[in-house]
C-alpha cells in the first residue's frame, strides 16, 4: 500500500499477478476489437477466437468501407463534425460565460451562476422529447446542424472554466489593469493562454462527449440515414451485418481511432483539468 | 456525462475595471458574454423542461401531435406493475454500475499507486474502455458473449461452469448489461481515483505507519478519507451516467427479454421513438420521473455522503 518505501517481494509479486490477470480480463474486449478486425472469419468465429493466429488481412476493412448498407465515410464525417462543433461550442460559450461570472461585478452574477448549475441537474433524456419535436419543427432535420444544435452550451463546462479562472492569480489581473489592459485584451492575451490546461481538459472531454454521443443521433438519423454518426452506424451495421463479426469489429475500430488516441495521449490533461476543477 | 457540483463559497474577485464607460459598459459586456451560453441552455434545456411538463399533460393523435389536455392521466399510467419494474430495473442497474464501477477501479488504482516499474503502462491500459461509446461497447460485448466465439464462455468451460445465455436469460440480461456499463465507466473512474491517490501526501502515510496503521487499517482510516473528494466525484458522476444509459440496453437486449432490461431511459426511448411509437405524452412524463430520480439521488448523495468528504 505504502508508496514511501519500496514494497516487499511478496507484495510486488502479488501486485503484478493481480494487475496482469485484471488486464487480461478487462482488456480482452479491446484486443478482440482491434485484432478481430484484421482476422478472417474462420479464425475469428471459433471458441476462443484465434486472435494470435497470425493470418491477418485487411479484407474486413475493405468490406466495411465498401458495404452499401451503412456507408461509413459520411458517418465518419458526421462524427467528426459533431465532435468538433460540440468541442468548439462548449469552449467558447463556457469561457465567455465563466469570464463574466468571475471578472464582471454585477448583482446578477450569483443567480446566473446558479441557473447554469441547475441545468447540470437536468438529464438530457428528460427533455429529449420536446427537443426532438422542436428541432424537427425548425425544418433542419436533414441538416448536420440538427445533430449538434442542442449541445453547444454546457453547464458543466461553465463550472470547469469558472473554477480555472478563479484560480488565476489576482496579482496578475491587477497588474494587467494597472497597465490599462481592458477586459477583452486581458481575456484573450493573458487569461486564456494562462488557463490552457483547463481549456484543453474541457476540449478533450467535450470532443469525447460529442464523438461518443448516441441517443440524440439515433433519433435524428432514424428519419435520415445520411445523418448517421459512426456510433449509430455501428448499431445499424450490427442489425444488418450481424453474421460478419470481423466487419463489425473493423467498423468499431474505425470509431475508436480518435477516442483511443485521446484517452492514451490526452489523459494527463483530463486528469489535471478534472482534479483542479472538480475534485479539489 | 455531466457532474453536479455546488460552487465554492464566497467568490473571490479581483477588483474589476471601472474606467471609461464604467458600470454600464461593464454590465453590458458581462451580459454579452453570458448570452451565448444562457441562450443555448435556455432554448435547449430550460424551455424544453417547461415543454416537457406541458407535453406530459397532453394526449396526442397517432402522429404524436399533442391534441387534447388529459391532466395527470399519463402520471396515473405510471402507477402500474410494469412501470414499477422499470424503476426497479433502473435502480438495480444503477446500483451494480456504481458499486462495481467504483470498487473495481479502486482495486486497480491502489496497487497502481506503488512505486514499481510498469505502473504507468498498466494505468494507461486500464483506462482504454473509456474510449468506447455505448454502441461500440454494446456490440463488442455481444461478440464477447456470443456462444459461437465467446472467450468468456470458453474460460468458464475450462473452469467447469456452464455459461448462461447472457442476454436472453431473464435472470442474467440485466446483470450482463450492468456489467458492460461497469466495464465502460471503470476506465474514467480509474483515472480520477489514481489522480486522487497520487495526491496523497507521503508524509501522512509515513506518520500513519509509525503510529502502527498498515494494510487495510491504513487504507480505511487514512487513505479513504484523503481521497474522499475523488471518491465522491466518481460516485456522483457514475450515478448520473448509469441513470442516463441508453445504448447498452438498446443495443444489447433492446430492453428484453420480456422487458427485463427496460430501464427508465430505455422506456423513454421506447415510448417516444422506437418503431415510431410517438407516445410523446407518456415519454415526457417518464422523463420528468427520471429528473426526479436524479435529483433525489443527488440530494441523498450530497446530503449524506458529502458530509464525510474531507476537502482540503
Amino acid at each position: 500500500m505504502s508508496r514511501v518505501t519500496r514494497p516487499g517481494k511478496v507484495t510486488t509479486t502479488a501486485t503484478y499477478v493481480w494487475l496482469t490477470v485484471a488486464a487480461l480480463v478487462l482488456l480482452f474486449p479491446v484486443l478482440l476489437t482491434i485484432l478481430g478486425g484484421f482476422l478472417p472469419a474462420p479464425a475469428l468465429v471459433k471458441q476462443p477466437p484465434g486472435l494470435l493466429d497470425g493470418h491477418y488481412t485487411l479484407e474486413n476493412y475493405l468490406a466495411a468501407w465498401q458495404q452499401k448498407v451503412v456507408p461509413l465515410l459520411p458517418a465518419f464525417g458526421n462524427s467528426l463534425f459533431v465532435g468538433l462543433a460540440i468541442m468548439l461550442g462548449h469552449v467558447v460559450t463556457s469561457a465567455l460565460a465563466a469570464y463574466a461570472l468571475v471578472f464582471v461585478r454585477s448583482p446578477l452574477r450569483t443567480p446566473v451562476f446558479w441557473l447554469f448549475m441547475a441545468t447540470i441537474m437536468v438529464p438530457y433524456e428528460s427533455i429529449v422529447v420536446p427537443n426532438a419535436l422542436f428541432v424537427r419543427s425548425l425544418g433542419i432535420g436533414d441538416n448536420r446542424l440538427a445533430l449538434v444544435l442542442p449541445f453547444l452550451a454546457n453547464g458543466f463546462g461553465v463550472f470547469l472554466m469558472r473554477q480555472a479562472f478563479r484560480q488565476f492569480p489576482a496579482e496578475l489581473r491587477q497588474a494587467a489593469q494597472i497597465d490599462g489592459c481592458g477586459h477583452l485584451r486581458f481575456l484573450f492575451t493573458i487569461l486564456l493562454p494562462g488557463c490552457r490546461p483547463a481549456i484543453t481538459a474541457l476540449a478533450v472531454w467535450s470532443f469525447l462527449q460529442g464523438w461518443n454521443m448516441y441517443f440524440w443521433p439515433l433519433i435524428i438519423s432514424s428519419s435520415n440515414n445520411s445523418l448517421n454518426t459512426l456510433q449509430t452506424a455501428v448499431f445499424a451495421l450490427r442489425s444488418n451485418e450481424s453474421s460478419q463479426p470481423g466487419l463489425l469489429l473493423a467498423g468499431i475500430t474505425i470509431t475508436l481511432i480518435p477516442t483511443l488516441l485521446l484517452v492514451v495521449f490526452g489523459q494527463r490533461w483530463l486528469v489535471r483539468g478534472f482534479t483542479a476543477g472538480a475534485v479539489k | 456525462m455531466t457532474s453536479a457540483k455546488p460552487p465554492d463559497k464566497a467568490p473571490v474577485t479581483p477588483p474589476s475595471a471601472t474606467r471609461g464607460g464604467g458600470r454600464v459598459r461593464e454590465n453590458l459586456l458581462g451580459l454579452l458574454f453570458v448570452l451565448p451560453g444562457l441562450v443555448g441552455l435556455g432554448v435547449f434545456v430550460i424551455f424544453p423542461l417547461v415543454q416537457a411538463v406541458y407535453l406530459s399533460m397532453m394526449g396526442s393523435d397517432i402522429l404524436g401531435n399533442p391534441t387534447r389536455f388529459v391532466g395527470f392521466q399519463h402520471f396515473a399510467e405510471l402507477f402500474t406493475p410494469e412501470f414499477g419494474n422499470i424503476l426497479l430495473h433502473t435502480l438495480i442497474f444503477t446500483l451494480i454500475v456504481v458499486v462495481g464501477g467504483v470498487v473495481l477501479p479502486m482495486s486497480l488504482a491502489v496497487p497502481l499507486s506503488q512505486k514499481l516499474p510498469g505502473m504507468r503502462v498498466f494505468r494507461t491500459l486500464f483506462t482504454l474502455p473509456f474510449a468506447y461509446s455505448a454502441s461500440a461497447a454494446g456490440v463488442v460485448w455481444l461478440l464477447m458473449l456470443d456462444p459461437s466465439m465467446s472467450p468468456v464462455n470458453w474460460l468458464l468451460r475450462l473452469l467447469g461452469v456452464v455459461a448462461p445465455h447472457w442476454t436472453t436469460d431473464s435472470g442474467w440480461a440485466l446483470v450482463t448489461v450492468s456489467g458492460v456499463t461497469m466495464w465502460m465507466v471503470s476506465g474514467f473512474n480509474l483515472l480520477v481515483l489514481a489522480a486522487g491517490l497520487a495526491g496523497i501526501d507521503e508524509e501522512v502515510l509515513e506518520a500513519a505507519r509509525i503510529d502502527g496503521a498498515t494494510g487495510i487499517r491504513q487504507f480505511v482510516s487514512v487513505v479513504l478519507p484523503m481521497i474522499s473528494p475523488s471518491l465522491f466525484f466518481v460516485i456522483v458522476t457514475t450515478t448520473l451516467t448509469a441513470l442516463q444509459s441508453l445504448g447498452q440496453p438498446q443495443v444489447m437486449t433492446d430492453g428484453g427479454p420480456n422487458g427485463d432490461t427496460s430501464t427508465l431511459v430505455y422506456s423513454i426511448y421506447n415510448q417516444a421513438f422506437h418503431n415510431n411509437n410517438s407516445n410523446y405524452g407518456l415519454a415526457s412524463a417518464q422523463g420528468l420521473v427520471l429528473l426526479l430520480v436524479g435529483v433525489l439521488l443527488a440530494v441523498v448523495q450530497f446530503g449524506v455522503i458529502e458530509r464525510r468528504v474531507h476537502y482540503r
